[in-house]
């Protein structure tokens, strides 16, 4: 809509008025010509005319020439040329004012005509007398770097730069610091910064005498450094503080993210330590005092702080109380922080406030405070009661979205206080018309279900809810699809035909994958073996911890490293909201040195458990759905050798273990088994701790993709030096397993910085038969070491694609092998009819061949080829209602260890697809 | 760091825009105006990501300033920025107003080019850049003067030039304190905390040493400790109180302006600085404990039926009876659905304003130790609205001549030892003003 066109006339008297002999009119003519620009009209026609007017001893009128050429040099690169006499010319003016300006300007004009001649002035301009000049010049290397790199290098820029570090004045000395940072970024493994202890004290000096501003450079520059040991960085964290009585907010907010990373090296029992902590509080409760864009980026960061170190603001609460006239970021983020900080001591202020708060106007402000009134009945204990009659309250003012949210937040309270306070369902019932939204609704119909046994009604409830099945959301829709079994588990006798409908409903009428997929499990749950489904469907729900909403330790890490930035702003790293953040640098906190616990992240004080973490309210129906699902909690995983039949030998190894045996390391803190697991996104495993290879250290899984087998490596500096020249080797093994190219690490890789690596592998290796079979044994190099691991692999990333087995081969192959190499095991617990097992095996690799049912058993016969062309055949026999398989095996090999290995993966094949 | 800076009209027009990046296009400063200035909702948040384009934005009157970025900057830096951008304008030319941008746009784009160099924040301290960046062209300088703008600017006293003359040297104190509160209907204090500046006006000739007293705990409890006399009491510039007799009080926390020296008062909490010449806000602090509340507000709401209110407020002064509050205003909240009002006080004038759904009931003076009232009858309109009336708070202003933390200047020496003028001959003035900050009462 602002398209504006200048009118020939127009750029026709400007052009006259350009060209005037009188200075006033000229001068009036292109600040027309500047008005022009602003609004977005294009008066690049008059280029030529305005470079005329470059000239001129009168400082206003070349400034606005300037100006002029910043926007337009670009779309005509060809006439800026003309412009480069003056701007070398006024480099060599005596007025430093005017050296400065010229160098300032020619680094915004983006024309590599205009940068080679840039070069001889910038040089100059770095070494001037003035340090006015010099400051701008800094600055100015780094406009040239964003243009050129490879020619601010070439032309040793950078060592001029770093020189300018230890300029007497501190206004130069910030401008180098800020733009060499930023250099630095988009080098992440140049030494640039090159931070000592010796340019730290420079840094530190300047840090006192330079511009409110430049103490900011100087401290966000700070905060990059790693402190060799817990006295340098006590001795930096003291010379630091003073800072944080500095007026302005960006300086302090700068200061307490240096405070808060250093700090993790002090050791906890160090007096100084106490002192700072205490020292934190006082300036970030006056950030609040601020304007209120700054209480907001202050509040974002407190929130932060507050789960990082709850100990430092946990006296002062009222602060954080919510203002009547705040804006409403202000109040939602407020609000937040009450709940992080709102404990025993202080609940019943809490409680009164949020009260307060649960009548005020804005709707979004209104949900929260009722949320937060739930929260705070599942994080402290004793004021539960106080919380759900506050909560039934609110729910008899029939307001109806404090009435949905109250539903949503008192389903919780069930969770975490079972048996306690169900009597208010019949409360909660009387509502059930005015739900509209599909979380309060799916909220209700989960208590309804749950406690379907006590609701006499529950059938005709959940029945209503049936009628407009295929309007509800997914969410509703799959609440209420458990709901209703549940409800037949409890009650079947009159529910049979209810069932019936929502599994039709689920199953036949529904687009959505998901709907279906759990409509056909329940469906079959229900048909094999009704006992089992009630043992899964009603399973005892571990209990939902108290902290809610927290972020995920790691990103919680990072994020205090940015302190003050739009990541802490956004609570994102910077990767997600950065354009082409070129090397994805990962910032770390330091590791505590002092103290035995070397590597350990000290999250909070010593006795402290890391809190686990409940998902915040929207995953919430999800997750419950998945415990629903999940094996009972008595009966642990078989144990891998349980049902094996072989030779006493373990050729299983450890590596098998971490798939069959144990399960995989929890991922949900709150102990839920993850929901999507199969062999393909195992979880890393350390492969080579760091302790062991000088700071070194190597994690990974494996993988079959598209034919191919990857190693995906992830490798952690956590040493103090920049590590480069890396280079991997296999031993000879017993699949020939070898790389099929170079380990791709391209760019070095710096101190506390992870790169993720995929390497793919052949199989066309030497071969030697490795105890246990698919262990593997590795030799990493770097620029400081040679170092060795040994790993083990799934056997199942080397069924290749190709390994189904014509029928008629099949059953001569069968016979041809002799019986010694047959083995035979069980699989324990697995939940699958036999078309889904094999449909599962199939994307693994293992091929079935025919199916038979003999005498209510399904027999499969399957084939699989490895990747040196040995076949292993299968028989797997299921049972309807049994959830043992058995399993018998033949392969061509001869040795039972091949025979042992492949069922196993079938047994980890079978596992994944009973999750599923 | 900054990408570029616009600043809009109410209309979302352009009025001024710079682009210091090349990551930011011409199309960014559409997007804020159609995403954020167009938007029909209320502002949800002052940093806005439109398309990975961040945008930073504060307002002024009817006058959007934003900032625009793609990298991860130091928002709190942006944000500091934006509002020093607002006071070097308003310094330069009065008002942000759109007319007043539009008449001094060149200027703008002048100290925009000085103040902010590819998007990194350099000198802006009015004082320094009004030394080559006026408004009525550069005069010829000689190369003495040239050097020393230079010097000032990048120099570590940037906020001060040399060769300052002053016929009388003079300097006047203000304590300004804002008080908070948050009262339950029972009259518990739910929060209350006192944020107060020290702003000083100094016409001081040269580089004058200053050093600042005040009764604060940390420092009062330590030369008690140490036996010595207070010799600053000596020139003790006196502070009219207005509550008790306290001797010292506990200070939150405190900022400075970047003239003091931060690590000093870190090491021996003393306030030491050589002062900007003019209007500079020294010091900025918060306290917490054993606040003077100047005023008391008693409520009394009663319902009568459902289409009427009763309401009856009364006002306790609680200072020294010799002192006066002035401009006092109390503003009782009415519901949406008032149809009249009727009023009666016994001192001062209330009326009630419909447009702002409150009864405003102004006092111009009032002695410590009185009491006043207000009583209202409230007509309600029946509505079939099921929600209560949120019932906000009632509000007060006033404004009291002394510091309600209990605040007390002891000393501000002067010490400039290049010229010969002593502490003796410079002029102080001190001056407490107490004023309401958020001062609220819930009913």
């Amino acid at each position: 809509m602002l398209c504006f066109h200048v009118c020939a006339g127009e750029i026709f008297e400007l052009k006259a008025e350009l060209n005037s002999d009188k200075k006033e009119k000229k001068k009036e003519a292109v600040k027309k010509v500047i008005a022009s620009m602003t609004v977005g009209k294009d008066v690049s026609a008059l280029f030529p005319d305005v470079v005329n007017c470059m000239q001129t001893d009168n400082l206003e009128l070349k400034k606005l020439v300037y100006l002029y050429l910043m926007n337009y040099a670009k779309s005509q690169p060809d006439m800026a040329i003309m412009a480069v006499n003056t701007f070398v010319k006024d480099c060599e003016d005596p007025n430093p004012l005017i050296r400065a300006l010229a160098v300032r300007t020619m680094g915004c004009i983006r024309v590599d005509k205009i940068t080679e001649y840039l070069c001889e002035p910038l040089r100059k301009c770095l070494k001037d007398e003035d340090p006015y000049v010099r400051k701008t010049a800094a600055v100015c290397v780094a406009k040239l770097h964003d243009i050129n790199a490879q020619l601010v290098e070439d032309q040793g820029f950078l060592d001029t730069l770093k020189d300018l570090i230890s300029d007497s004045n501190p206004m130069v000395v910030a401008n180098a610091v800020a733009a060499l940072s930023e250099i630095a970024e988009s080098h992440p493994n140049s030494n640039l910064l090159d931070l000592n202890p010796q340019s730290i004290n420079k840094l530190l000096t300047a840090l006192n005498e330079c511009t409110e501003w430049g103490q900011i450079f100087i401290l966000d520059c700070l905060a990059n450094y790693a402190p060799r040991d817990d006295r340098e960085s006590q001795s930096i964290c003291e010379r630091v503080t003073p800072r944080l009585s500095h007026a302005n907010s960006a300086v302090v907010l700068s200061a307490v993210k240096v405070l808060m990373k250093f700090m993790e090296m002090l050791p906890k029992d160090l007096d100084y330590y106490g002192t700072l902590l205490k020292k934190l509080a006082p300036p970030l409760v006056t950030l609040l005092s601020a304007e209120p864009e700054l209480q907001y980026v202050a509040l974002r960061n407190i929130n932060l702080i507050v789960q990082k170190r709850p100990e430092i603001l946990k006296h002062e609460m009222k602060v954080f109380f919510v203002k009547y006239n705040d804006p409403i970021y202000v109040k939602l983020e407020k609000l937040d922080i009450m709940i992080r900080l709102a404990s025993q001591a202080n609940i019943a202020q809490v409680l009164a406030e949020l009260k307060e708060y649960a009548t005020e106007v804005d709707v979004d402000f209104v949900r929260k405070a009722v949320r937060a009134i739930g929260r705070c009945a599942i994080k402290v204990e004793q004021s539960a009661e106080r919380c759900v009659s506050t909560l039934l309250d609110l729910i008899q003012t029939k307001v109806n979205y404090v009435v949905q949210e109250a539903i949503v937040v008192i389903k919780d309270i069930f969770r975490k206080y079972p048996n306690k306070y169900e009597s208010v369902i019949a409360t909660l019932c009387e509502n059930l018309d005015s739900l509209d939204e599909p979380e309060a609704r799916a909220a209700m119909i989960w208590i309804v279900g749950e406690y379907a046994e006590r609701i006499d009604n529950a059938d005709e409830l959940l029945e209503s809810f049936l009628e407009g099945f295929h309007d509800e959301s997914t969410q509703v829709q799959l609440q209420l699809l458990t709901a209703i079994v549940k409800l037949f588990l409890k009650k079947p006798t009159e529910t049979q035909e209810l069932v019936q409908q929502v599994l039709s409903l689920a199953t036949q009428d529904s687009d959505n994958p998901d709907l279906r997929d759990r409509g056909y499990i329940y469906w079959r749950l229900l048909s094999t073996d009704p006992v089992a489904a009630k043992e899964v469907v009603l399973a005892e729900k571990p209990l939902i911890s108290e902290e809610t909403d927290l972020i995920e330790p790691t990103l919680l890490e990072e994020l205090i490293c940015h302190i003050g930035t739009l990541a802490s702003v956004y609570h994102k790293p910077p990767s997600a909201f950065v354009e082409g953040s070129r090397g994805v640098m990962h910032k770390r906190l330091p590791a505590r040195t002092g103290s035995p616990d070397v590597g350990t992240i000290a999250g909070g004080s010593g006795t402290e458990t890391a809190p686990s973490i409940i998902p915040s309210q929207g995953d919430l129906l999800g997750d419950l759905l998945n415990l629903d699902l999940a094996p009972p909690t008595t009966t642990g995983p078989p144990p891998p050798t349980s049902g094996m039949q072989m030779g006493g030998m373990d050729l299983l190894g450890g590596g098998l273990d971490s798939l069959v045996g144990s399960p995989m390391p929890p991922r949900h803190a709150s102990g839920l088994v993850p929901w999507h697991s199969s062999v393909d996104d195992l979880c890393p495993q350390v492969w080579l701790p760091a302790m062991k290879a000088k700071g070194l250290e190597i994690s990974g899984t494996f993988a079959r993709r598209a034919g191919v087998i990857q190693m995906e490596l992830t490798l952690t500096n956590k040493a103090m030096s920049v590590m480069t020249d890396f280079a991997i080797q296999f031993n000879r093994n017993s699949f020939g397993l070898a790389p099929a190219g170079p380990l791709q690490v391209l760019s070095p890789l710096s101190p506390n910085q992870t790169i993720e690596v995929s390497l793919p592998l052949s199989t066309v290796g030497p071969v030697m038969k490795m105890e246990p079979l698919n262990n593997l044994q590795v030799a990493v190099k770097n620029n400081i070491d040679v170092f060795y691991f040994s790993c083990q692999y799934p056997i199942s990333m080397l069924f290749v694609e190709d390994g189904k087995m014509e029928r008629q081969v099949f059953l001569a192959t069968w016979k041809d092998i002799p019986n010694e190499n047959e083995s035979q095991f069980q699989i324990k617990d697995c939940h699958l009819n036999s078309d889904a097992a094999s449909n599962k095996l199939q994307a693994s690799n293992i091929f079935t061949i025919a199916k038979r049912t003999v005498e209510g058993q399904d027999m499969l016969y399957m084939s699989i080829k490895l990747s040196n062309g040995i076949w292993v055949l299968a028989e797997l026999r299921v049972q309807t209602g049994n959830p043992n398989y058995t399993v018998s095996t033949e392969d061509g090999w001869g040795t039972t260890g091949g025979a042992v290995d492949s069922p196993s993966c079938v047994y980890v094949v079978c596992g994944s697809c009973y999750e599923v | 760091m900054i990408g570029g800076l616009f600043i809009y009209n109410h209309k979302g027009e352009v009025l001024i825009s710079r682009v210091y990046r090349d990551d930011i296009g011409r199309n960014a400063v559409d997007a804020f105006r159609v995403n954020v200035i167009h938007a029909r909702q209320q502002v949800r948040s002052p940093v806005t990501n439109i398309a990975r384009t961040s945008f930073f934005h504060v307002k002024r009157s009817n006058i959007w300033l934003a900032a625009v970025t793609k990298q991860n900057v130091n928002a709190a830096m942006v944000f500091e920025f934006l509002y020093k951008m607002c006071d070097v304008m308003t310094a330069y030319f009065g008002k942000i107003s759109e007319e007043n941008i539009k008449n001094n746009f060149v200027l703008i784009y002048e100290l925009l080019d000085e103040i902010l160099d590819f998007g990194y924040p350099q000198n802006s301290e009015t004082g320094a850049l009004k030394t080559f960046i006026t408004q009525t062209g550069i005069k010829s300088q000689s190369k003495e003067e040239q050097s020393q703008i230079t010097s000032q600017v990048t120099g570590q006293i940037g906020w001060r030039r040399e060769g300052i003359k002053y016929r009388r040297n003079e300097l006047f104190l203000d304590v300004l304190e804002s008080v908070n509160l948050l009262m339950s209907p029972q009259g518990q204090v739910l929060s209350a905390h006192v944020s107060g500046r020290v702003v000083m006006k100094s016409y001081l000739s040269g580089m004058p040493e200053c050093k600042f007293g005040m009764n604060d705990k940390i420092v009062i409890d330590k030369q008690g400790k140490g036996g010595a006399t207070d010799e600053a009491g000596k020139s003790d510039l006196g502070g009219s109180g207005g509550g008790g007799g306290k001797q010292s009080i506990a200070i939150d926390d405190c900022t400075f302006h970047q003239c003091v020296r931060l690590s000093k008062f870190d090491a021996e909490r003393s306030i030491s600085f050589i002062p900007p010449d003019g209007e500079c806000e020294l010091m900025r602090y918060r306290t917490t404990k054993d606040i003077i509340l100047p005023f008391r507000v008693i409520p009394l709401v009663r319902e009568v039926g459902r289409t009427k209110l009763e309401v009856k407020v009364v006002i306790k002064s609680n200072f020294k009876p010799s002192l006066l509050a002035q401009k006092i205003e109390v503003r009782i909240p009415t519901p949406l659905n008032t149809s009249g009002v009727q009023v009666i006080c016994m001192k001062g004038k209330a009326k009630y304003k419909a447009s702002e759904n409150a009864i405003v009931w102004k006092i111009k003076r009032m002695a410590g130790m009185k009491e006043s009232q207000i009583s209202a009858e409230i007509e309600l309109l029946p509505t079939n609205d099921k929600k209560k009336w949120a019932r906000p708070p009632i509000s007060m202003n006033f404004e009291v001549p002394f510091a309600p933390s209990g605040l007390k200047v002891r000393y501000l020496k002067v010490f400039e030892p290049k010229l010969n003028y002593s502490d003796h001959d410079v002029i102080k003035w001190v001056r407490y003003i107490g004023r309401s900050g958020i001062y609220e009462t819930r009913c």
